[in-house]
């Protein structure tokens, strides 16, 4: 736990533990509103989005990287909101017909335009390249004071940390308003929520998430962020507050583990190369699920025995 | 001239089976899709063909282990129908036995055995036969390089799969529209549900190295949609369709042999999807045009 430890291991680590808990966070309420595959579809479409942006601007930058990325997320809301009402279609086809047929296309464009050039693939959008994410300025443990090696930490940190901070922020602000409108929309309305406004606005702050997360960690991370820890942590508590505490708990939880097991658990079996961190952090996700499925004091269903 | 070539099956042997065998394939997706969104479990189609990627993987490295090269077609397919079949149980188990919806079960089960499937993806890279091994083939689909008995087994397998769903067809269309009715005649339905799961990941499996394990669910759900617009009649929804999808895999898997740098499962997918929009437009009865001129004259009739 030294030098190396701060150098190569610390900073991946924390970007994973910060994209597991701002995933967490939406995604508690996305699962309980029953939309829990709407990261699913954002994340798939991020990739047109980045590759259109890179078209019209010509480069990788961050900001037009992420700004398409993010209007290809809204499109995708709007237009499966549109083939749900237009051709009266059920939620879930519609979502498949609209994510499918623009990373179709993201994927085509990729292939035929000369991207050569810059490091973007469609690999690198699924499974991320959080490995690269090391604090070269490092010495050691000191270094976290150093205000010199500071500035030469990842960009992706900072920026992970902003959201996270962010939607913490808006979990607490729309608390009520989120949680009334998720368990009785009706009387939310009679309340006087904007309902529809909020679930959008859900989305959006998912959409977020996604998009500022998956080039570092890659659209699978996300995915099973959003889902795996709140679902594991809904077989825990019949308690909003503290179901959302749980999946905070998990989702750190599982990219903790999920980074050390790849990073040295092939070292241990005797292996000399570390495998996929992203990957690995989701099977992690999936084990806590797993376990919580098995072992959860609240796993069934009201007045269903439990088996 | 040379996609008219392939369009006319004269590019050559191999890419006229491919282009024979998706057209299979795509007629027998489109088929059990429209099976699959009546029944409103569109997306569990998306978690079984995710879920195969450790399975492809985890055959290569027994395959290797065994003594092979770990490069063939039915080993890697083999692997992928047991990972899928595992998935499909866990997302039935967790959503029977526990409080969580389908939703989540499904998007907990794609996430996680695709995030097994990446990890065992870089375990192969790092040995000395991962450098051949063209897994990466296996997400979005590739025609290139092809070998002939790969293209035997995906005409075989496309031709099974359509038979399949031509044998299953009046169950199926029992169980989608009225399973009461179903089970009032005696069939089971559990095991229904249970032969319609097997026909989608049979598509799946065959589809997989055509079309990519990202994208193979399309092939399942847009020629389905697309048919809805069409067709209030479930028996004319089936062939609509499967001539969709086997449209789209056809022209698809021409246009990708005759023109460089168009991979193969992404031009199937964007095709049948142009199918959709424009069906969208001016289809008859549910087409956004049929919508305002039904509105419009509604208004006139009342003013």
């Amino acid at each position: 736990m030294g030098a190396e430890f701060v150098q190569f291991s610390l900073t991946p680590m924390l970007i994973g533990v910060l994209v597991a808990m701002a995933c967490a966070l939406p995604g508690s309420f996305l699962l309980l509103r029953r939309q829990a595959l709407i990261g699913d579809a954002i994340s798939h479409v991020v990739l047109p989005g980045i590759v259109v942006a890179f078209l019209i601007t010509g480069s990788t930058a961050t900001l037009p990287v992420l700004a398409g990325a993010m209007a290809a997320a809204v499109l995708a809301v709007v237009l499966i909101e549109a083939v749900k009402r237009l051709g009266r279609i059920e939620p879930g086809a519609a979502m498949g017909v609209v994510f499918t047929a623009m990373f179709a296309a993201g994927v085509l464009i990729l292939e035929r335009s000369d991207t050569s050039g810059v490091h973007l693939d469609v690999e690198h959008a699924l499974m991320g390249n959080l490995e690269s994410l090391i604090w070269l300025d490092a010495v050691g443990w000191g270094s976290l004071t150093d205000g010199a090696a500071l500035a030469g930490l990842p960009p992706e940190l900072l920026r992970m940390a902003v959201v996270t901070a962010g939607m913490a922020v808006l979990t607490v602000l729309f608390w009520r308003p989120l949680k009334i409108s998720t368990f009785d929309e009706g009387f939310a309305v009679g309340l006087g929520i904007p309902t529809q406004l909020l679930g959008f606005g859900l989305v959006i702050a998912a959409a977020v998430v996604a998009v500022a997360a998956f080039d570092a960690v890659g659209s699978i991370l996300v995915i099973a962020m959003f889902i795996c820890p709140p679902a594991a942590a809904r077989l825990m508590t019949d308690v909003l507050g503290r179901q959302v505490g749980w999946s905070l708990g998990f989702g750190a939880a599982s990219a903790i583990i999920g980074y050390v097991l790849a990073g040295y658990g092939p070292l241990w079996l005797g292996a000399a190369d570390a495998v996929s961190a992203a990957g690995m952090m989701a099977v992690a996700s999936g084990g806590f699920l797993g376990l919580a499925c098995l072992f959860g004091p609240r796993r069934a269903r009201l007045g269903q025995e439990r088996g | 001239m040379s996609f008219l070539a392939a369009l006319s099956l004269q590019a050559g042997y191999n890419a006229a089976l491919v282009a024979v065998g998706a057209a299979m394939l795509g007629f027998a997706a489109g088929a059990v899709g429209t099976f699959l969104t009546l029944r409103k479990r569109a997306l569990v189609a998306d978690a079984l063909a995710h879920a195969t990627l450790p399975g492809v993987a985890l055959a290569f490295l027994a395959m290797v282990a065994l003594g092979g090269d770990g490069r063939s077609l039915i080993g890697l397919l083999a692997g992928s129908a047991l990972s899928a079949g595992l998935g499909l149980w866990l997302i039935e188990a967790m959503a029977r036995r526990t409080r969580l919806p389908e939703d989540a079960a499904i998007g907990a089960v794609l996430s996680v055995f695709f995030g097994a499937g990446v990890v065992l993806l870089t375990v192969i890279q790092t040995l000395s036969a991962g450098r051949q091994a063209g897994l990466e083939g296996f997400l979005l689909g590739s025609t290139a390089g092809m070998l002939w008995q790969d293209a035997v087994v995906i005409a075989a397998g496309g031709a099974v799969a359509l038979c399949a769903t031509y044998v299953l067809r009046r169950p199926l269309q029992l169980l989608a529209f009225d399973p009461q009715q179903a089970a009032a005649l005696g069939y089971d339905l559990r095991r229904l549900d249970l032969a319609l799961m097997a026909l989608v990941m049979a598509v799946t499996v065959i589809g997989l190295k055509l079309v990519g394990l990202v994208l193979i669910v399309a092939l399942l759900i847009i020629p389905a949609v697309t048919a809805r617009l069409w067709s209030n009649r479930s028996g004319r929804m089936i062939w609509l369709a499967g001539g969709i999808g086997a449209l789209s895999a056809y022209v698809g898997a021409a246009l990708s042999a005759s023109v460089a740098d168009v991979p193969t499962g992404p031009i199937m997918v964007l095709i049948a999807a142009a199918v959709f929009a424009v069906s969208l437009l001016v289809a008859p009865q549910r087409g956004i045009l049929a919508g305002a001129i039904r509105r419009a004259r509604l208004r006139r009739d009342w003013a």
